[in-house]
């Protein structure tokens, strides 16, 4: 970590504000352009062709009759993209496009360009494939037996023990200690084991895009994407092109949470543009949506842990099995290493096993698999307490990890806020607020790790003293906001002389998705680097025009200024006269940054849940909701709140009813926000939020990832709520109404 | 010297030894020191990528990052997010 990079405790008069939104009017006044806001001259219209199996070989694929429909004008299949890929481009080609055998049911196996959304549509049944069936697996256990129907041989890397099923294809292992001294020296022991389902990130707009690919190479991309650097990257190896030859313009984005940080349609479009040699737009369908993008992965786990009267955990031990759909990569390993990472433990082991299934290809889903490792972890946790006596919070700020801690995953922590989102959980009123009849409390912790990634950002200088920042991470939280405020701090001009654009891949250098909660601190460090970049360039103006030194020069309050007596008189000069006159001093003023930074601070929270059950149809309701989390700084505590709600609710879906839901046919059965249920408002309580500032150490500003910690705690501490309600552990989620009410029969309660 | 910590499925490839001392002064000299002790770390460490911590500091791609002998390093699975 370079030393300018370090926190620095300083005043704000920007940073810490809450302004009004500069996407705001656009995103409420429809002007806005979104993923299927794109068109263009002698556009065609793309639909693709899936799959009604689970799993099958493709035998083949006719194309004729298709190809003379009228209003076709071109099909692609497998053979229209690269050859010879491997690794995780073969992986993303065989989701985007079939090869020899379909994997799971809406698995991609033919496209069409057509002069109508209609008849691409109806051109699709004019495609005939001959498949041949196969057996097939759906669920992570069963995946795992040694008989199951293998997904795919030859998958599993070194990792995994010989003579395991090969669904199974990647293991990892982390921990320290002796678990077997640690348990014996507990006074209660509790293991149990748990399952999440899959759940979707339930995104309002589906995956959009708009493409234009010529013979030699050169192409275009319009789409809804949280990296658009990426997409380009990946689409120019599954088509064989270069990928400075495609341009790629991130659309405004209506919703991520990590879905979008892969491709599905984009390669397909760009396909069949080649084909056609005309520009080709996708959109695709919820019902494609829910099918064939990435949902998290499904999890089945075994936690047990040690714990002594007092309240001290001795021992920590988990399993955590994860499928993602019939590729590797389902995030065992941050389940693994996320679910014990509150705590400060002597003695823990994680285990972690990543499994196929034929499902689709999971995608990242807000700091992936840490929620149904925190679920687990802390189920059995909440179980401890009661069954000891003991206060879950008391409990937790006891073996609560701070700063030196060894985590369970390995690294002693440097600052963190654990133990603070604690103690302002416990000073709540919610804390201490009493229950009705038939309500639970439940708590929770949780962690993620955050991320940095490649970064670059220009900041460019008006005419008028205004000022233009090009950052290349979509905006899919806010970022512009607090991009523009920490340009307008460090300026110091105010926050609305700054507009902050997502620049296409022809006009910045590379940069990583945004995911893992990295843009306001990666990004927000890039900017407050460039900024500083262009106040080093406006000084040596400065100190041109009154010609003195330019270490003699001091930016304050948006003015370069003589750093004292001994430097001259002269009277401030304002970036607005520095801008001005830029031309005949030396040109354009432009500060830049790039960089991959390493200072992303891990981020901590606690969340406290009120819950309600009805005894006679099993339905659970969220009564009351707290969320207490670790931001380091807050540049926009609006947004701030806005991602901790955000997770929240998420979290109270993915708890209580959101499930993929697979026939004894292998075949989704509620692809549709029908059948699929995510909350809606009148369905949450007011999610109260409280920030927590502990800084980074590692950012200017102090500032942490906030976009994913918030998801980690929900789980556990809705479902701690409703068995405390309930008054039996639920270790199966979602907690749906019919799931519920058997756990309270089968306990012989209601 | 540079202790450097293994996660606990890796050590199978490193004669199950917790920790391998690697003469390194930057994250890519413990990354090549490692598989030039260890060839089958090679696919995990090179191929597939990882994260290194170094004095609780996640690196993910700066393999120019500069490390003291007394820093604590400790390898992790490539930390990824959505």
């Amino acid at each position: 970590m370079a030393l300018d990079d370090a926190f620095e405790a300083r005043e704000f008069k920007v940073v810490g504000t809450r302004p009004i939104r500069p996407d705001g009017i656009d995103k409420v006044t429809g002007r806005a352009r979104f993923g299927a806001d794109a068109s263009a001259s002698g556009m065609l219209h793309g639909a693709i062709l899936r799959s009604p199996h689970p799993h099958a070989r493709i035998t083949s694929i006719d194309t004729s009759r298709a190809e003379s429909h009228p209003s076709v004008k071109a099909i692609v299949t497998r053979d229209d993209f690269a050859k010879e890929l491997s690794g995780e481009d073969w992986n993303v080609l065989e989701n985007v496009m079939a090869g020899e055998r379909v994997l799971y049911d809406g698995h991609a196996v033919a496209a069409i360009a057509a002069t109508s959304v209609l008849a691409a549509k109806e051109a699709l049944a004019l495609i005939d494939v001959v498949y041949d069936p196969l057996p097939f697996v759906t669920d992570v256990d069963e995946a795992m037996r040694p008989d199951a129907p293998v997904v795919r041989e030859g998958v599993a890397d070194e990792s995994v023990p010989e003579g395991m099923n090969p669904n199974v294809v990647r293991y990892h292992e982390n921990g320290h200690g002796d678990v077997d001294i640690g348990f014996a020296k507990a006074d209660l022991v509790i293991e149990k084991t748990f399952k999440t389902e899959a759940a979707h990130q339930g995104y309002i707009e589906p995956h959009a895009c708009l493409a234009q690919l010529g013979a030699d190479g050169n192409g275009e991309l319009w789409c809804c994407t949280q990296g658009h650097f990426v997409a380009a990257r990946i689409c120019a190896r599954l088509l064989g092109i270069d990928a400075s030859q495609l341009r790629v313009t991130a659309s405004e984005i209506g919703g991520g949470f990590g879905g979008k940080t892969t491709v599905f349609i984009e390669p397909v479009a760009l396909a069949l543009s080649r084909k056609s040699n005309r520009p080709v737009k996708i959109v695709m369908s919820r019902e494609e949506v829910f099918r064939a993008t990435g949902p998290t992965s499904s999890a089945s786990m075994d936690v047990k842990i040690g714990m002594r009267k007092d309240g001290r955990i001795t021992a920590a031990e988990g399993e955590f099995r994860l499928q993602g759909g019939a590729f590797p990569n389902a995030p065992m390993e941050f389940a693994a290493m996320a679910a014990f990472a509150p705590y400060d433990l002597e003695h823990v082991r994680s285990k972690g096993w990543d499994v196929l299934c034929n499902r689709p290809k999971q995608a990242a889903y807000r700091a992936p698999g840490s929620p149904m490792g925190a679920f687990a972890v802390e189920s059995v946790i909440d179980e401890l307490c009661n069954k000891l006596g003991l206060d879950p919070i008391e409990v937790r700020i006891q073996n609560g990890s701070k700063e030196g801690s060894r985590a369970a995953f390995g690294p002693r922590f440097k600052r963190i806020g654990l133990i603070e989102t604690l103690e302002a959980a416990r000073a709540h009123p919610h804390y201490r607020a009493p229950l009705k009849p038939g309500q639970g409390r439940g708590l929770s912790c949780g962690f993620w790790f955050n991320h940095s990634g490649e970064t670059s950002v220009t900041l460019s200088l008006s005419y008028d003293g205004t000022v233009s920042l090009a950052v290349g991470t979509p905006d899919i939280g806010g970022s512009r906001a607090s991009m523009c405020q920490m340009a307008a701090e460090e300026l110091g001009i105010p926050f609305d002389r700054v507009r902050t654009t997502i620049a296409d891949t022809g006009s910045l250098g590379y940069n990583d998705v945004s995911h893992g909660s990295r843009v306001t601190y990666a990004s927000g460090l890039a900017t407050i680097k460039a900024a500083r970049d262009t106040i080093q360039k406006c000084c040596a103006r400065a100190a041109e025009e009154w010609g003195i030194d330019p270490e003699a020069v001091v930016w304050e309050d948006g003015c370069a200024k003589p750093s004292g007596h001994n430097a001259g008189d002269f009277e401030p000069m304002s970036l607005a006269e520095i801008a001005a006159n830029m031309g005949d001093t030396g040109g354009p003023i432009s500060g830049h940054f790039e960089a991959t930074p390493t200072g992303a601070g891990v981020s901590f929270a606690t969340h406290i849940v009120d819950a309600e059950v009805d005894r006679e149809t099993g339905a659970a309701k969220v009564t009351r909701y707290t969320v207490v989390q670790d931001a380091g700084k807050a540049i926009h505590p609006s947004y701030v709140e806005g991602q901790f709600q955000g997770g929240a609710v998420q979290g109270i879906g993915w708890a209580l009813n959101e499930e993929y839901v697979y026939g004894d046919d292998g075949r989704l059965q509620n692809a549709g926000f029908l059948d699929y249920r995510i909350p809606v408002a009148s369905d949450l309580p007011f999610i109260d939020t409280v920030i927590v500032e502990v800084p980074n150490p590692g950012h200017p500003y102090g500032v942490r990832g906030v976009g994913e910690t918030s998801i980690c705690p929900p789980l556990a501490a809705i479902a701690n709520a409703v068995s405390n309600a309930a008054g039996v552990r639920m270790t199966h989620l979602p907690m749906s109404p019919p799931r519920l009410l058997k756990a309270m029969q089968e306990a012989g309660i209601g | 010297m540079v202790e450097v910590v293994l996660w606990a499925s890796l050590r199978r490839l490193a004669d199950d030894r917790e920790s391998v001392e690697v003469d390194a002064e930057t994250v890519k000299d413990v990354l090549k020191g490692l598989v030039e002790q260890y060839p089958a770390l090679r696919p995990h460490l090179l191929d597939r990528g990882v994260s290194v911590s170094v004095d609780g500091q996640m690196v993910t791609s700066g393999w120019n990052e500069k490390i003291s002998a007394n820093s604590e390093v400790v390898l992790l699975q490539r930390i990824k997010g959505g």
